[in-house]
């Protein structure tokens, strides 16, 4: 938006204050992401800048915190575990939550709010009630310190993010297509697969994706319900930052981000090809 | 029902094959109705198996008390008759049945457990117990005078009474600790000396704590959600990636980046102390207490605040600020009168939406928090996992519970469930 003509001075002086306040406050939201890039090629053990690194000096960087990353057991086997956990809870939750999500979209739903509140209160719940009940729980019926386990109560936690999202895709849903399906013929698991699924895909893989993130980025479940055999990522970083804080954590960071760049990069080309699809114009 | 007398209606519409047109349609609605519910059905079940459950279980815990009832299975019923408001302990037959009950527990090593219970009640029950029932095989009759031999406790009315109010299957004790009440030796409810309540003080600092940080997201996220709604699309993605980017940035990271930013030797002390702001021997500490907790939720918490107010700003015609300005008012006038009204729906989702996720928060308070900055979740699982009173543990957590709740009715009400979106 361009100053209007008619602005006098001192709106003038606040357009430009404005873009700077705001400047600040989105340096706020990216800086600490940005500044751990940099720290975690640190060659010294500490959480900040070196001189050597403050003067470009080559000696001040170093790779090993990278190499004590890809060579340590104890986080090789945290992410092994955080992508078993993260995509078979991701296929349990896709799989109920697109259902379910197809159920809830049909006009004849009964108690649709209600239906819906339940359905997506594993989302609203705080951690660590969910974590606690869980333990308990999983340890009476001896899920407790199991794969299995985890992966269970991470596909309960995710699945709301699956329902809103292909909830959200299905609004634009014209059911006459269906109809029209069957009564060219085809069955309803024809129907399914071949007029249904291509139009909701984008809603289902961006649910998937946060489903995914949910599970990746979780830490108090996997603590509770979980041992050190179901580490995660974030749950050794989490005992790392609690115990022996060492750079390797900036460099396991610095992995991440990159990993939630890529994420975000399909999330975003999704949304628009969602938004194109139904004629509505990229915001 | 009076189908037969609408068939016998010439006028009524009938299908091809003889059904009334209304019964033909009112059972194709139900059978679709029932599809419809099929297919929540699955999602219903599993989350039903895998959350609910859970969760209610371990929320009866908080009433729980059968392990008292359970152990003394023979003195229980033996104190129905006694009278705790007199002035006299239990009588020989009470103490026989207890000698019984000590000999089994001991034997099945299960007399420590309602002496842990009864120590969160009375201080000193759980050593009694343990002492006892070390040596209660030794024990002859009379036996109320080889117990007080043992314990001089068992001589101590005050004991007795506590233990005959504990001693009914449920419990209200966890509820009142959890909200700083607590009975006296008999049996009244009293308000806890100030020094010593710590848990409305604590809901308090959770409260207040969520509300801090709700009010900084609110402020902070206004100029930039209303910045991306008025720019041209092409610039607003851009700067819409800076909000995208922590939103999907993992929690620990970014906790762990606030760490390596506010920490005494970390990056802003050192530029503070190089600019000479600061002296070296004075540096700042952000972190590890409620400052830190603060800062470090704020930034995780701000998208959650700029994604509904945006998505709101951007229905906002900006014609509405022009025709305000054309019919006289000023640029401070039209943004209160005209544009801050059209903005409350977004403010009012993302505000409860920020308030929900912060009281319940756990992980940056336990990592950043130091003693100041903790919340009532880190508290829960203090409780579950050090000192192991998971009664207490349960009976915070469904208060904690009960506010999300009364929360989450009022976003429904505000915002609507159905019109949750992400990202």
């Amino acid at each position: 938006m361009a100053i209007p003509s008619y602005a006098g001075k001192l709106e003038i002086t606040w357009y430009y204050a404005f873009r700077i306040i705001c400047g600040i406050i989105l340096f706020f939201l990216i800086a600490p992401i940005v500044v751990i890039i940099p720290l975690s090629f640190n060659a010294d053990p500490y959480f900040t800048f070196s001189e050597e690194m403050l003067s470009l000096d080559p000696a001040g960087f170093s790779l090993r915190w990278y190499e004590d990353f890809f060579s340590d057991r104890n986080w090789q086997g945290a992410v092994k575990n955080s992508f078993i956990i993260a995509i078979f809870s991701t296929m349990i939750s896709v799989t109920l939550g697109t259902i379910a999500a197809l159920g809830l979209s049909r006009s004849e739903m009964p108690y649709k709010t209600l239906v819906m509140g339940i359905l997506i209160s594993p989302m609203i719940v705080p951690l660590i009630i969910s974590a606690a009940g869980m333990f308990f729980f999983y340890t009476e019926i001896g899920l407790a310190s199991t794969h299995l386990g985890v992966i269970l109560a991470h596909a309960a936690l995710a699945t709301p993010f699956v329902v809103i999202t292909v909830t959200a895709t299905l609004v634009g849903f014209d059911q006459s297509l269906t109809r029209a399906s069957a009564t060219l013929g085809a069955s309803p698991t024809t129907t399914f697969f071949r007029v249904i699924v291509p139009l909701i895909l984008p809603g289902v893989i961006s649910g998937g994706l946060f489903a995914f993130v949910t599970s990746f980025d979780e830490v108090v479940v996997v603590k509770f319900v979980g041992s050190y055999e179901q580490r995660t990522i974030p749950w050794a970083m989490f005992s790392g930052i609690r115990e022996q804080i060492s750079p390797t954590i900036l460099a396991v960071a610095t992995l991440l981000v990159i990993f939630s760049i890529c994420l975000l990069t399909v999330v975003e080309l999704l949304r628009r090809r969602n938004e194109r699809q139904r004629g509505l114009s990229p915001a | 029902m009076n189908s037969s007398v609408k068939h016998s209606n010439p006028a009524a519409m009938v299908t091809a094959d003889g059904v009334p047109l209304k019964v033909s349609l009112s059972r194709a609605k139900r059978k679709n109705k029932i599809r419809a519910l099929l297919l929540v059905t699955p999602l219903f079940l599993f989350i039903l198996v895998t959350f609910f459950i859970p969760i209610a279980s371990m929320l009866l815990r908080s009433v729980d008390n059968e392990v008292v009832e359970e152990t003394l299975h023979r003195t229980v019923p033996m104190l129905q008759g006694w009278d705790q408001t007199g002035d006299v302990i239990p009588d020989e037959t009470v103490f026989a049945a207890l000698h019984k009950d000590f000999v089994d527990g001991y034997r099945d090593k299960t007399i420590g457990s309602p002496g842990r219970r009864l120590n969160y009640e009375k201080p000193g029950f759980s050593s009694l117990f343990r002492k006892t029932a070390r040596n209660s095989k030794k024990f002859e009759p009379p036996y109320q005078a080889a117990f007080i031999k043992a314990d001089e406790k068992w001589g101590d009315i005050n004991y007795w009474r506590v233990l005959k109010r504990e001693s009914a299957a449920t419990t209200d004790s966890y509820y009142m600790t959890a909200l700083d009440y607590e009975y006296t030796d008999l049996g009244v409810r009293v308000a806890k000396a100030d020094d010593q309540s710590i848990y409305v003080q604590l809901f308090g600092r959770t409260f207040w704590l969520s509300f801090v940080i709700t009010s900084i997201c609110l402020v902070l996220a206004f100029p930039i959600s209303y910045l991306l709604s008025i720019l041209p699309a092409k610039s607003s993605n851009l700067l819409m990636i800076l909000v995208l980017l922590p939103f999907w940035t993992s929690l620990l990271v970014r906790t762990s980046a606030w760490i390596a930013l506010l920490q005494q030797q970390g990056v802003i002390n050192d530029i503070l102390v190089s600019v000479g702001f600061l002296a070296d021997d004075n540096r700042l500490a952000m972190i590890h207490n409620q400052a830190g907790t603060i800062i470090a939720m704020v930034h995780v918490l701000l998208p959650f605040m700029v994604l509904p107010l945006y998505s709101v700003m951007k229905t906002i015609p900006k014609s509405y600020m022009r025709a305000a300005r054309s019919l006289g008012a000023n640029p401070f006038t039209a943004f209160v009168r005209v544009y801050l009204p059209g903005t409350i729906p977004g403010i009012g989702a993302g505000s409860i939406l920020v308030f929900i996720i912060s009281i319940g928060y756990y992980i940056t308070p336990a990592l950043v928090g130091g003693q100041s900055g903790t919340l009532i979740s880190n508290f829960i699982a203090y409780h579950l996992q050090s000192s192991l009173n998971w009664g207490l543990a349960a009976a915070l957590g469904a208060i904690l519970l009960v506010a999300v709740f009364a929360l989450y009715i009022l976003y429904d009400k505000i915002v609507g469930i159905d019109n949750m979106k992400l990202g």
